[in-house]
């Protein structure tokens, strides 16, 4: 089609989550281009929902996230490294709870 | 035909009538499948080809049991590809060819609104293969009647160039949906037998759905009273189909022992 490049630039973008089933969390499935949100939702169904990925989906235009930038890498997530007690493999288990697992 | 002359039975009236179903399902999903590759955007593009292989896989399972009905021993295959276009029994409103983006939304609302009402009755039919079959394809045709209306909003609701697109589209198609609601002797039986359905009792409730959606998108629903194409049940078709199943069939036709394996 003639308008093939304008309409692609008019389209947002948008994130979709899948939810593999209920209970679980909703996951980045990856992204599309769609005119609107239902449209988006329509889109992400038979993008990321054809072969049974899912009981739920979730769509947000892609400039409604904010996220973190290569820069952040220090201050956001190197002091975990020096406080090995953040992490829950820090402390040992208890005999008595390793037997029932 | 011989269905006209002598007295139908119960199994050629069933044969005829799944096969009506089937014939609409695989020509409209093989011009469905013309976009693939040159839908308007990507997302699209995935969306028609789905459409498309959703309405074959239901032509597939029709024509599977419509072989079990004949007996036969005819497969899906015979039916697809060893007929030709008189012994097809599709509407012609599923043959025309493609059209512009807003001629197949356009078509594929209108039929998609047909099958949602008719599915809605034949899920009760009085044969529990059928009925079956036809409630799983139920679940898909939902959808292609949620595509194709919200896109019929958005064309119809869009740009003064899709605006007109559109409704040139519906303009065109009109003449064609009078058979949608075309009954005779074989849905006569079929109704007796319980195993179809009388279009005559939706025929109001479609008529709103697609009045109410063409308002909804600020367009307008052409006159009901106009000349209206005939016959398709019957063999009759437009100059096109015989081009579509002459691509279609060719290689089937001219490699008959080939197999997907």
């Amino acid at each position: 089609m003639s308008d093939n490049n304008s309409s692609k630039d008019n389209w947002p973008l948008w994130e979709v989550f899948t939810q593999p089933k209920s209970g679980k969390p909703h996951e980045h499935a990856g992204s599309l281009h769609a005119s609107d949100k239902e449209m988006a939702l329509q889109n992400a169904r038979d993008t990321y929902a054809r072969r049974n990925e899912g009981v739920s989906i979730w769509v947000v235009e892609s400039k409604h996230i904010t996220a973190s930038t290569p820069d952040d890498m220090g201050p956001f997530f190197d002091p975990a490294n020096d406080k090995p007690y953040r992490h829950p493999q820090f402390y040992s288990v208890p005999r008595a709870v390793k037997k029932r697992s | 035909m011989t269905t006209e002359s002598k007295e139908l039975t119960k199994q050629e009236a069933f044969l005829a009538y799944i096969l009506r179903l089937a014939d609409d399902r695989l020509i409209l999903g093989q011009r469905m499948s013309e976009w693939c590759g040159h839908g308007p955007q990507l997302e699209e593009d995935l969306a028609m080809a789905n459409i498309a292989l959703d309405l074959i896989g239901h032509a597939t399972a029709l024509y599977e049991y419509a072989g079990e009905v004949e007996g036969k021993g005819h497969d899906e295959d015979h039916f697809a590809y060893f007929r030709d276009d008189r012994d097809f029994t599709n509407l012609q409103l599923c043959e025309l060819p493609k059209g512009d983006f807003g001629f197949t939304i356009a078509r594929l609302f209108l039929f998609s609104a047909f099958s949602y009402f008719q599915y809605q009755r034949l899920k009760e039919a009085n044969d529990e293969q059928f009925s079956g079959m036809i409630n799983k394809h139920l679940k898909e045709i939902k959808y292609h009647l949620r595509h194709s209306r919200e896109w019929v909003l958005r064309l119809g609701d869009g740009t003064e160039e899709s605006h007109n697109r559109i409704q040139e589209s519906f303009d065109d198609l009109w003449m064609y949906t009078d058979e949608l609601f075309y009954m005779d002797e074989v849905d006569e039986l079929m109704i007796k037998e319980g195993l179809g359905t009388d279009s005559t009792e939706f025929k109001d409730e479609w008529k709103n759905l697609v009045e109410d959606t063409l308002t909804e998108a600020t367009l307008t629903a052409p006159n009901w009273d106009q000349f209206m194409m005939s016959g398709s049940r019957k063999g009759i078709h437009t100059e096109h189909l015989g081009h579509m199943l002459a691509q279609m069939q060719f290689l089937r036709r001219s490699y008959p022992d080939a197999e997907w394996k």
